[in-house]
């Protein structure tokens, strides 16, 4: 048999270190698991659905899209892992304390701080929910955009501490992140405990997931692949590290219902068509 | 169970509380918590995603409050992890195992991560009873360059004599050089479990940094070039560098070098012509004699479980004596600088005497190297005549 060939965004180096370890500890189950390491999460969903990858180690964005590759071209895409800690996130709307701006309301012609243009959490998701409660970006508010890693699908923290940062320095007048980053910008300093409110909060959704390809494998492997990565224990001293460094506890079995939220702010925001072609303007991984 | 966090942020330390009371459940038993910081709930909920733990609204008309059911992930930490021995010195391991690596010894060693290597990783081949006891002597015994030297003591004697110390201190730099990258290469592949080994060897270390700046200094005290290095006295030091084995580098550079360096040392402060030379020559005694009974005492523990190891001993002794067959040995220029250190003056009856004193210590040194290698189970006949293939280069 070929290799397992999944494919992974490199937008850290640890990444490296994660997916080295969890081969080493494949290829001891007897399971011949190899790895691909891409820039960005449009080639890699390109090559999934193109056959030349087994699985994908995906953002919910890149899921969105292989969806809709997979629904155009008639291809059966499914998700069979996620992470403990990827299921019903939220992201926040967070303004200063101190600036009377308590409403989303209160955002008319204010000026918010998103992530990166490609960022679920920071960007589309939140952009999505302010258009949803009437007030359109761009027209009812000005979007100022923290662009770091563009077509890292918001992995990188980066966009998101810079709106934070602009925020706490007055350069905007609202920030959008994640929930579990507003803890650690709060932990860390970026955003002073009791300094800023939080105007808004999406609804819950999902994060990344282990697309596959059923067809692309031979008969059984992909069940295989699904089911050594849910055995994989945190009790386990080989792998706990490695669960650490990936940030969870436990692969649950994938679920697609917590992706509706973001199939909706892609419809609105224009990201990709129904086609899965992208058609977010300035938008270049 | 339940706890009130008050006005206490999950972002300003109210997770530590949390934690704290979920150790007194078991997992999938649940724990209150109650709070009134405006980011209570976003925050608990949050943290304990990343932590493992359930969270839920505590139900009812208290939106203060939220139900945490405890994960499994926290206590998994602990399982199968083992204590790295026991914290004292008192019942060390022969051999403790590799993945205890870096841990302090006595800690709890969760199971798994890196397993580096220590080449020295075996009690006998390291230890002596007597290192945590010297240890806490060396630290006592630490003195100040600075201080501890009378520094702008007078130098009356004549330039012959001087350019004479000023010799003899080049000598010793080199030799002090040596005695402190030998050690220090050995210094990071002990196992550090043996942590009373890494200190004293760190301290040996610091100790030879500051003989070779106060040779120095003192070598530089009227102004003087330094004297010469000779190829013969540096080929005798570079075999030290080269032997891989700690056991053997303890007895050609602790027992037989820096021992023979007491005797060397004692004849400075001796006859030392001036205050500042007789006093660096006592304060390197001093740290010498504890560099000189680790060697010694690491040997004698090594031998007393290993006694087969003096067979390697001797014949390392020799090899380092054949290997050095063809060098000049002692730079003649140490041999004489010590007859006219010795005699502090430029007469034929001065000189006459610092000769005497020379072949005088030439012969103490023969005997302390005797002394010492019987104290390791040599016969004396054997001893003297191994202490006899020593390199005349005295290190």
């Amino acid at each position: 048999m070929e290799s397992f060939l999944m494919g992974a965004v490199a937008y850290d180096p640890k990444v490296v270190t994660i997916w080295d370890g969890f081969r080493a500890w494949f290829r001891e189950q007897d399971f011949d698991f190899d790895y691909l390491l891409y820039s960005n999460y449009e080639r890699q969903v390109e090559d999934l659905l193109a056959g030349q990858i087994h699985a994908a180690w995906n953002s919910p964005l890149a899921w969105v899209r292989a969806r809709r590759l997979g629904d155009a071209a008639d291809i059966e895409v499914t998700a069979v892992a996620m992470r403990d800690t990827d299921r019903d996130l939220t992201s926040l709307v967070v303004t200063r304390a101190d600036s009377g701006i308590e409403t989303v309301e209160g955002l008319r012609g204010k000026v918010v701080g998103v992530g990166a243009v490609d960022s679920p959490q920071a960007t589309l998701l939140p952009l999505a929910h302010l258009a949803a409660a009437g007030l359109e970006p761009g027209t009812d508010f000005e979007v100022r955009r923290f662009d770091v890693g563009v077509g890292l699908h918001g992995d990188h923290v980066g966009g998101e501490r810079d709106a934070a940062r602009a925020l706490m320095a007055g350069e905007v007048d609202a920030a959008c992140m994640i929930d579990g980053n507003h803890l650690a910008f709060t932990n860390e300093g970026t955003l002073p405990s009791g300094a800023t409110t939080v105007v808004a909060r999406t609804g819950a959704y999902d994060h990344c997931n282990m697309t596959v390809v059923p067809a692309a494998a031979e008969d059984g492997v992909v069940e295989r692949f699904a089911a050594l990565l849910l055995s994989m224990s945190y009790d386990d001293p080989q792998v706990r590290p490695l669960l650490d460094l990936e940030g969870l506890h436990v692969w649950h079995a994938g679920r697609v219902d917590g992706y509706r939220l973001l199939e909706d702010a892609v419809d609105r925001l224009g990201f990709y068509d129904t086609a899965g072609r992208v058609t977010a303007d300035a938008y270049r991984p | 169970m339940r706890i009130d966090l008050d006005e206490l942020g999950i972002g300003r330390g109210g997770h530590l509380l949390v934690a704290h009371a979920l150790r007194g459940v078991e997992p999938g038993a649940t724990l209150e918590v109650t709070g009134r910081d405006p980011m209570f709930a976003l925050h608990l909920e949050t943290w304990c995603r990343t932590q493992g733990h359930g969270c839920a609204p505590g139900g009812g008309d208290d939106a203060d409050t939220l139900v945490v059911t405890r994960g499994t992930a926290d206590s998994a930490r602990l399982r199968g992890a083992s204590r790295a021995g026991d914290v004292t010195a008192a019942h060390l391991e022969a051999r403790p195992p590799a993945e205890w690596g870096l841990a302090a010894r006595g800690a709890l060693v969760e199971a798994g991560g890196p397993i580096p290597h220590f080449a020295l990783d075996e009690r006998d081949h390291v230890w002596a009873d007597i290192v945590p006891r010297l240890y806490a002597q060396a630290v006592s015994a630490q003195w100040d360059p600075a201080t501890a030297v009378p520094w702008d003591a007078p130098i009356d004697h004549p330039d012959e004599v001087e350019d004479a110390v000023v010799q003899v201190m080049t000598y010793l730099i080199e030799n002090e050089q040596v005695a402190l990258m030998v050690p220090a290469r050995f210094l990071g592949t002990v196992h550090p479990y043996f942590r009373e080994v890494v200190q004293l060897l760190a301290v040996q270390v610091a100790d030879e940094a500051r003989h070779v700046e106060v040779f120095t200094r003192r070598a530089r005290l009227t102004g003087r070039e330094l004297g010469l290095s000779s190829i013969g006295g540096r080929a005798s030091l570079a075999t030290l560098l080269d032997e891989p084995d700690f056991s053997v580098s303890a007895l050609l550079l602790s027992v037989l070098g820096e021992g023979t360096f007491l005797d060397l040392l004692a004849f400075l402060m001796t006859y030392g012509p001036d205050p500042v030379t007789q006093a660096v020559a006592r304060l390197a005694l001093a740290d010498e004699a504890r560099h000189v009974a680790f060697g010694q005492a690491h040997l004698e523990h090594r031998l007393a479980v290993e006694p087969q190891l003096r067979t390697t001993l001797r014949a390392a002794v020799e090899r380092r004596h054949d290997a050095l067959r063809d060098t000049a040995g002692l730079n003649d220029l140490v041999f004489d600088a010590l007859v006219v250190l010795a005699a502090g003056a430029w007469t034929p009856e001065a000189i006459a005497i610092g000769h005497a004193h020379v072949m005088e210590l030439q012969r103490e040194m023969a005997e302390g190297r005797t002394r010492r290698l019987g104290r390791l189970g040599f016969t004396a006949e054997e001893a003297a005549a191994l202490a006899a293939l020593h390199t005349r280069n005295f290190m």
